[in-house]
């Protein structure tokens, strides 16, 4: 029998199974991924920027609404590490002058004095997510008060502090990013799906409506559509109506994505057998392909989020999007908007360094990602 | 064989740096190609035939490397005298002398020819374009070279077809117009990459007997590879079998075929239908399948599927070298264990 | 059987033998070409045009021919994967009743492709990457019904030394396996329902050479140990010869000629079978000089020549064959030739081996 003379020379193999042997698809994405240097650090920084996301008052210093005439466009204050030779983390405080001819305040670091920078101390009092009341913080000082102020970022217009003010920022600029990209992703995967499973007469009028959005102009139509936003709605009213108006336009490239996915796999060897061997449709759209494509899929969402990022400072920042008192960087960047602030204040820009390296670590963990996804290519 | 040969590769290793490990695809390969003849290497997907004559021709790339021997070719253009051999391994990759020898001397013909020509030029104006390259001949004159270069290897109607695009063509009638540009500058040594592999029976004897008549009519040498031993029988002169990488046997296509020497040889011809078994009959097997390229290797590359392995683990052991079994005819095997060196 | 038989699904058993698995007729298969902004429907490609043939109970029937001839749209459309334009598919089911495949509906094509089970050319490509071999080769079990997951292991460790693998490889995903090792897990999977008809699309071609003949002689015990009908689709006339009972020829969408393997290579009847069995290359330098090539190309199926097909290509066509397009007939006991000239024409095959 044949048979037996080919089990017998299996029997010389080795049996024990390797690694990689039994190794699902997640773990051999993983194993590629890995290798991606930059795209890995990338993860760990989103980590962080997540986490600041998540508890954006936990690295507060100060209330980031809290205004103080007295405080205004105060530099960044660097932290500093040694004190008379001695490990003391702290910061200097500054002293204001008024300039007796512009009548305007300028300041300059005391020597004099130094603030030490207290870890895991007290502060405002915050809510976390609703559940409990807390006042504990990564960093600060001890009693700030006016002539005692920490200002890591300094201050803007009004004194208030703009790394706390930051920090909140975080928390509305990726969540209306992810959000959107989460609303893009529902709206592609079923529309798209629809069109690349079934075909005929949905198939052509979800194209054409993919034809119709992706030919529109984007900025005018952004704009357009949050301008008509009623000017008396409520903070998160109009997140939510410009979270729905990016993911709304933004869904296009993924339906388009997954409707060809679904086309060629339609015709997969592999499809064919599920469906001969009497699987249900559900289980071959969600068992079969589904599943050789979900890699890609986050690939994209993740090379899709910095987009919408980008788009909602883009709004916010000309006065379309977000408005104060809700905190966003675009509502950041609002502020330095004219020649004279960014003269006189020039860390007003620091936002902007943020979204910058939000965005590119977005996309060079998507790149990552893109490049793993499928370990059977 | 009296006569010299026009390529010598000897000891040939190509190796390619990947993260999972280095994969060998060439790992010492030795054979010659005589004036006039036909070389067919024969062998199963991955076991290294692409690689050796990308090698010869120096085309390989990044992440892989000619890690040593020699590829000595005796070329009319870059040696001094007709008895001297150049060693295409020791000329600069990119260099000038490769391409020339490239371009006159030595031609290909690849598996897939729809990537060799250009989707945006018709066939006639990459035709004519070879054809300036070499001879300093007019458009006019080109063209009409190249209509009956298309004419000789049996393209109909070869004025219409010079205006046409290649994908326009039939995957045979394709091949013949690759054949025909390959052929343009009349070069010495022709290089076919599995031309029949993915054309149907009918076409690929078309172009089988093309090739045949072809080169007897110019006496060009051949490197024909393939993995189907039919093809092999019909259009070699000398056969060389290779398996991982690696000679197994080298001889006469009479002695290949009927008088093979090594286990592998033996093995696969016994195993494949041909059109004349008894049908329903049972075919002697080859147990096992090929092993992975990463796999580590020690000893002889058959070893885990030979049904003739010496006791005693001698060729798990030890990597059999490849010697001359006669004059003709060379073996690595630890069966033919009598030293006769290899010149 | 769950699903009750219409009258339409229901033929008379009396005209049929009952060693008829199965009884093709007349099958078409035609794929509009469509174009423009509106996908309207310019021409038609004719993949299948007319085909006619009959599988006997615990045979291997070799369907030959070159690539684009149909073979695969055929081969489909006996199980439905698609459906056929026309013509009538009738197969015996396990209780000795006859059903029209084409006229089946959704649910009452269930039981009957649990009879029916295909094996994939590619074996890279039809096996999901995403699954280990229990899902794999249970998975027919599990969506007809097999739920505990105990029996279901059981059943795979028995497919899977049944197909020569060992069962400990159960938990290994496809991408640790050799080409010839994926096509016997397909096997073991096509196998998973206790099918009584194989449908082999070209299961050796993309095979090494060295593993091939495993895999050939592995259907070759099956088939006699589980008495299985085979349809072997390939376009290499040597595996054909090796396994086929019988042979039918194909060229553009029709079936040529068809015998008894032996009588089809030694003695063929129609001109393309006899270029075709020529432009083989034989594995032996001593039979040289011997090819003499068809002239031409396959022509193609959106744009096939009138009258016989093969005309533009045939060195003994004459006007009529230009004109009317011969029929498939049975010349002899069970040789079907479709050539007018096939009673003049003195054609050789290959020569008895030596
Ligand atoms: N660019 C490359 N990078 C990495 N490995 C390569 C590369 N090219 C070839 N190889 C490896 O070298 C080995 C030999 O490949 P080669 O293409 O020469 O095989 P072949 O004999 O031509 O097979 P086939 O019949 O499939 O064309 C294979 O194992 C292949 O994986
Ligand atoms: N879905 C389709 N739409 C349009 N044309 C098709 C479709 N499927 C097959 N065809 C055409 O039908 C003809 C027959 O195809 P088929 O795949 O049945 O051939 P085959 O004999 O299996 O060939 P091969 O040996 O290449 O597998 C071909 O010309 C092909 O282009
Ligand atoms: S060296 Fe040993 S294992 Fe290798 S082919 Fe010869 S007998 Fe077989
Ligand atoms: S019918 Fe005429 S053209 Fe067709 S095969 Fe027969 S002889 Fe040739
Ligand atoms: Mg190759
Ligand atoms: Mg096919």
């Amino acid at each position: 029998m044949t048979s037996q003379t080919t089990l017998s020379s299996e029997v010389s193999e080795k049996i024990k199974d390797e690694a990689f042997d039994v190794a699902p698809n997640w773990k051999l994405v993983w194993w590629r991924f890995k290798k991606h240097r930059l795209a890995l650090v990338s993860a760990f920084v989103l980590f962080g920027i997540i986490l600041i996301a998540l508890f954006p008052d936990f690295f507060s210093i100060q209330d980031p609404n809290k205004s103080s005439a007295r405080e205004s466009f105060m530099p960044p204050q660097g932290i500093s590490f040694f004190h008379d030779g001695s490990f003391q983390v702290h910061v200097k405080p500054l002293k204001g002058k008024r300039n007796k001819t512009t009548l305007k305040m300028e300041w300059g670091v005391d020597e004099k004095r130094i603030l030490p920078l207290h870890f895991f101390t007290s502060g405002y009092e915050y809510e976390v997510f609703g559940l409990f009341k807390t006042d504990l913080h990564l960093f600060g000082i001890e009693k700030p008060s006016a002539r005692n102020s920490f200002h890591l970022l300094g201050t803007d217009r009004l004194g208030r502090d703009q790394w706390s003010r930051l920090m909140h920022g975080t928390r509305v600029s990726l969540s209306i990013g992810l959000v959107a990209v989460g609303l893009s992703i529902f709206l592609g995967i079923l529309l798209g799906g629809i069109s690349g499973y079934y075909g005929g007469w949905p198939d052509l009028v979800i194209q054409r409506l993919i034809e119709i959005l992706q030919s529109l102009p984007p900025i005018p139509i952004w704009m357009a559509l949050t301008a008509a936003l009623p000017r008396d709605w409520t903070v998160e009213q109009t997140y939510f109506a410009i979270t729905l108006i990016l993911s709304l336009l933004g869904w296009t490239t993924l339906g388009r994505e997954v409707r060809g996915r679904f086309l060629s796999l339609r015709e997969e060897d592999f499809v064919m057998a599920a469906k001969l061997s009497g699987c249900s449709q559900s289980r071959i759209i969600f068992r079969h392909m589904l599943p050789t494509f979900t890699s890609h899929i986050i690939a994209t969402s993740t090379l899709a989020i910095p987009v919408m990022i980008i788009n909602e400072t883009f709004l916010s920042f000309l006065g379309l999007g977000l408005r104060p008192p809700a905190i966003s960087w675009g509502v950041l960047l609002q502020e330095a908007q004219n020649l004279q602030s960014i003269a006189l204040a020039p860390w007003l820009l620091l936002p902007g360094l943020a979204v910058i390296f939000t965005v590119l670590a977005l996309n060079i963990l998507g790149d990552g990602l893109r490049d793993a996804a499928d370990p059977y290519s | 064989m009296t006569n010299q040969p026009l390529l010598e590769v000897r000891d040939l290793q190509t190796v390619f740096e990947l993260d999972e490990g280095t994969v060998r695809a060439v790992d010492g390969v030795s054979f010659n190609v005589y004036p006039g003849r036909v070389l067919g290497i024969v062998g199963e997907s991955g076991c290294g035939k692409s690689v050796t004559i990308k090698s010869v021709l120096r085309l390989i790339e990044e992440p892989g490397r000619i890690a040593n021997g020699a590829i000595r070719f005796r070329s009319k253009i870059l040696g001094n005298s007709s008895a001297e051999m150049v060693d295409l391994v020791q000329l600069p990759a990119k260099s000038a002398q490769l391409r020339a020898l490239r371009g006159n001397e030595i031609a290909l013909i690849p598996q897939e020819p729809m990537a060799a020509f250009s989707p945006v030029h018709t066939i006639g104006n990459q035709l004519m374009e070879v054809i300036q390259l070499h001879q300093p001949v007019s458009d006019g004159e080109a063209k009409k070279i190249a209509v009956n270069r298309l004419k000789e290897v049996g393209v109909p109607n070869p004025e219409s077809a010079i205006d046409r695009y290649s994908w326009e063509l039939s995957g045979g009638l394709r091949q013949r117009a690759m054949i025909g540009m390959a052929l343009t500058c009349d070069p010495l040594l022709l290089i076919a990459d599995e031309p029949t592999t993915a054309i149907d029976v009918t076409t690929q004897a078309q172009v089988l007997s093309l090739l045949r008549k072809l080169q007897q009519e110019h006496q060009t040498s051949i490197i024909f590879i393939t993995h189907d031993l039919g093809v092999i029988a019909q259009l070699a002169d000398d056969v060389v079998v290779m398996y991982l990488g690696k000679v197994m046997e080298s001889g006469p296509v009479d002695q290949i075929f009927h008088n093979p020497q090594h286990p592998y040889t033996r093995a696969l011809l016994r195993s494949i239908p041909t059109v004349y078994t008894k049908n329903r009959s049972r075919l002697p097997t080859i147990s096992g399948s090929i092993p992975h390229p990463f796999q580590k290797r020690t000893g002889c590359p058959f070893v885990a599927r030979c049904q003739e392995a010496l006791p005693e683990q001698r060729c798990a052991n030890q990597a059999p070298a490849l010697k001359a079994i006669n004059e003709h005819q060379s073996v690595s095997c630890f069966l033919h264990g009598e030293e006769v060196n290899v010149s | 059987m769950s699903a009750e038989p219409t009258q339409s699904t229901l033929t008379n058993n009396a005209l049929i033998s009952p060693e008829r698995l199965l009884d093709v007729k007349e099958l078409k298969k035609y794929f509009p070409i469509r174009k423009g902004v509106f996908k309207s429907v310019v021409g038609q490609v004719r993949s299948v045009d007319g085909v006619t043939f009959h599988l006997n109970q615990g045979e291997t029937l070799g369907l030959v021919g070159e690539s684009g001839c149909g073979k695969t749209t055929t081969s489909r459309c006996l199980l439905r994967a698609i459906n056929p334009t026309s013509g009538e598919i009738r197969y015996r089911q396990a209780d000795g009743q006859l059903v029209d495949v084409t006229q089946l509906a959704s649910d009452q094509l269930r039981p009957v492709r649990r009879e029916m089970q295909m094996i994939f050319q590619d074996p890279f490509a039809s096996l999901n990457p995403r699954m280990n071999l229990l899902d794999l080769v249970g998975e027919p079990l599990l969506v007809n019904g097999v739920a505990n997951r105990k029996e279901r292991s059981d059943r795979v460790a028995d497919l899977l030394r049944l197909v020569g693998l060992r069962p400990e490889y159960m938990r290994r995903f496809p991408h640790a396996f050799s080409g010839g090792q994926r096509q016997r897990i397909v096997i073991a999977r096509a196998l998973a329902l206790n099918p009584r008809l194989v449908v082999a699309d070209e299961p050796v071609s993309a095979l090494d050479v060295s593993v091939q003949a495993q895999v050939l002689n592995l259907l070759l015990d099956l088939q006699e140990q589980l008495k299985l009908t085979y349809l072997f689709v390939a376009h290499d006339l040597s595996v054909v010869r090796h396994i086929s009972d019988r042979v039918a020829v194909m060229y553009v969408g029709r079936i040529v000629e068809m015998s008894p393997t032996d009588e089809l290579f030694l003695a063929p009847k129609h001109p393309y079978t006899a270029a075709l069995l020529s432009a083989v290359p034989v594995a032996d330098p001593r039979i040289r000089s011997k090819m003499q090539p068809l002239e031409g190309d396959v022509p193609s199926p959106s744009n096939p020549p009138n009258g016989c097909h093969f005309h533009p290509r045939c060195p003994f066509a004459t006007e009529l064959c230009r004109q009317q397009a011969p029929d498939l007939e049975e010349v002899q006991p069970n040789h079907f030739v479709a050539c007018h000239r096939q009673a003049e024409l003195k054609l050789s095959g290959v020569s008895e081996p030596t």
